[in-house]
């Protein structure tokens, strides 16, 4: 056992999304806390770290259910109850008119809820994150990518981890301080 | 690293590789080469916006008087701007958005350019009917909240829908734009070496790291934007010609408005794509990314919208006999043959004449020929969204109220105005945010190989 309480995670850093998707499968085989960190969105690799549950879409229906029926009731309300006006006789609750708020509201909160939840799920905004203490981390927004297997994870082991690592054909491993 | 424009580049017929793509578009940002197009582009903008600062500075505090209009002609020049920008600004939207549902992966070069030209668009748009307002400091009396003066919004009018309408479509715009943009900070932040940028980008990026998982989740989010997008384009020009056709002044009230407007507005946000698009490539040097071929497709999808627009002309014409209304008939005999002819038939000219040279693949293949028609489709545009408003209320019901409008200094100077603001806007856009999507063109890079011609 080698003491690896001072480290965040080991890092494998590779040239192509092939080799990450490939290394992140074996990874799991062995891990659960693995990470990994792309240019662009790697098509499969959310898959291959075990990502099922993606919220975003349900956030998206709830936001759009608020905006809608809000805007709606807040126009019923104060047409109807808190501010009536006779324009020429027309019925107060003039319902096909009150769509095209409703609509424009029902985009807009959807919208909203997809932005917000899509940050906020993912953690951000977020000043700093121990990742960045890789050296070479500022190659994953341009040509990188790298796999993190974090030192929490119980099987974590130094030596082994490192083997494993090395064995995925990586253009290096960094070890990245906590 | 040079000055020089663009000098990160592959040999000749070499792949651009990720790499490559990022240093290119970022050194745009970061090192900002300079091109004497650039220089001359920004000091006119410059000026026009200064024109722009005084035209509304002298408006607010002289009133709307300074300008032409009068009884009956009460809606002119503001309006028309803001029908034309509010138009610009849709081709931005329906490129990224529509064109991303469709999986047409050329819209992946010019979307990110053409977001920043439908905020800035509608920017300006939103600016004009606050400055037609004769107190333009109570606008915000159009939304709703609950006040001390117990008073709401009236539901019932267009006016009120127009505010929802351009709110939502700028916010919700914005935000499509700015998530896009994320990644790409996150790039700007990781290769900036200034502590100023870094801080900067930085903070924008949200803290940004390309993790798997974080861009499953962006994905699926961005793709739910496009989709609530796409409709939402099609409801905003819906919205600004309910503005018209709720009204009963002849020439107005139609039923054939709301598409109408919509693919006019789809027709001058294309053609404005060209015209910044033509002389962005060349001097930015990114033929290798906006090629005359994503020109000859905007080319091609000017040349389709046009037609339809030729097609609602020609619909107004038959619906006003069509309906057998004295005054219907009286309004497009006084738009074709009355004192604001000339107006008519040069909108003939610039929508539906000039721009039949589109139907040619090699004039297609032309950026200079596509930039000259756009042009002219974009003038044409302004004086259309003109012939609707003006003649229509220059000559309603009664003759004894007829009165002509002639624009003052004042319009003009607004008109001039907003166009520099606008270029002024985009311009600092080009030096401040990446002009293309690097993390799409990364991506795509790899099916699709881009090579350097």
């Amino acid at each position: 056992m080698t003491d690896a309480s001072h480290l965040y995670s080991l890092v494998a850093e590779f040239s192509d999304p092939e080799r990450l998707v490939t290394a992140v499968r074996r990874c799991r085989e062995h891990y659960e806390q693995v990470d990994a960190y792309a240019p662009y969105a790697v098509e499969g690799l959310p898959e291959a770290l075990g990502f099922e549950r993606n919220r975003v879409p349900l956030v998206t229906l709830i936001g759009g259910i608020l905006g809608g029926v809000g805007i709606y009731a807040l126009q019923w309300y104060s047409a109807v109850i808190d501010y009536p006006i006779n324009s020429g006789g027309r019925p107060l609750d003039a319902w096909p008119v009150y769509i095209i708020p409703t609509f424009e509201i029902t985009v807009l909160g959807a919208a909203l809820a997809a932005f917000l939840g899509m940050l906020l799920l993912n953690g951000l905004p977020r000043l700093n994150h121990p990742i960045f203490n890789a050296p070479d981390f500022d190659l994953a927004s341009r040509n990188r990518f790298f796999l993190s297997i974090r030192a929490s994870d119980p099987k974590f082991d130094l030596n082994d981890t490192r083997r494993l690592l090395s064995g995925l054909d990586p253009i290096r491993i960094i070890e990245v301080p906590a | 690293m040079t000055s020089q424009a663009g000098t990160i580049e592959p040999p000749r017929g070499q792949r651009y590789t990720g790499a490559i793509i990022t240093d290119k578009i970022a050194d745009l940002v970061l090192v900002r080469p300079m091109h004497w197009g650039f220089y001359v582009g920004f000091a006119l903008s410059t000026a026009l916006t200064l024109l722009f600062i005084v035209a509304i500075s002298y408006l607010f505090a002289k009133g709307v008087g300074i300008w032409g209009i009068n009884q009956p002609v009460a809606w002119a020049f503001a309006l028309t701007n803001f029908v034309w920008w509010v138009g610009i600004g849709h081709a931005g939207t329906f490129i990224s958005a529509f064109l991303l549902l469709l999986r047409q992966r050329w819209r992946t070069s010019v979307n990110r350019f053409a977001e920043a030209m439908t905020i800035f668009a509608v920017a300006m748009a939103g600016l004009m009917p606050i400055l037609h307002l004769g107190r333009p400091w109570f606008f915000y009396w159009l939304i709703p909240y609950p006040d001390v003066m117990d008073v709401w919004p009236q539901w019932r009018s267009p006016l009120v829908w127009d505010i929802f309408a351009i709110g939502t479509y700028l916010i919700v715009s914005l935000l499509f734009w700015y998530m896009g943009l994320i990644p790409d900070l996150a790039s700007l932040r990781d290769r900036a070496r200034s502590r100023l940028a870094q801080v900067g980008y930085g903070l924008a990026a949200l803290g940004w790291r390309g993790e798997a998982r974080h861009w499953a989740r962006f994905e699926t989010a961005y793709l739910l934007m496009a989709g609530l997008a796409t409709p939402l384009v099609i409801s905003v020009h819906t919205v600004v010609s309910l503005d018209f056709s709720f009204g009963l002044v002849p020439g107005w009230h139609s039923t054939i408005f709301p598409p109408y407007f919509v693919d006019g507005a789809l027709y001058s946000g294309f053609a404005m794509a060209l015209v910044l698009a033509v002389p962005m490539r060349v001097v930015f040097r990114l033929q290798d990314f906006i090629t005359v071929r994503h020109l000859a497709k905007v080319g091609t999808l000017t040349l389709v919208t046009g037609l339809i627009v030729a097609y609602s002309y020609c619909v107004e014409v038959f619906n006003a006999y069509y309906s057998a209304d004295a005054y219907e008939i009286a309004m497009i005999h006084n738009r074709y043959f009355g004192p604001y002819a000339p107006i008519a038939w040069s909108v003939v000219l610039c929508n539906i004449v000039i721009p039949q040279a589109l139907w040619s693949r090699k004039l297609r293949q032309m950026p200079l020929a596509l930039f000259t028609v756009a042009m002219v489709v974009l003038i044409g545009m302004w004086l259309e969204r003109f012939m609707i408003i003006v003649p229509s209320l220059a000559q309603d019901f009664l003759p004894s109220a007829w009165h002509m409008f002639y624009p003052t200094f004042w319009d003009l100077a607004t008109l001039a105005g907003s166009i520099g603001a606008f270029a002024f806007l985009f311009l600092l856009f080009l030096r401040f945010l990446p002009a293309i999507s690097m993390s799409e063109l990364r991506r795509d890079a790899r099916e699709q190989p881009i090579v350097a011609r």
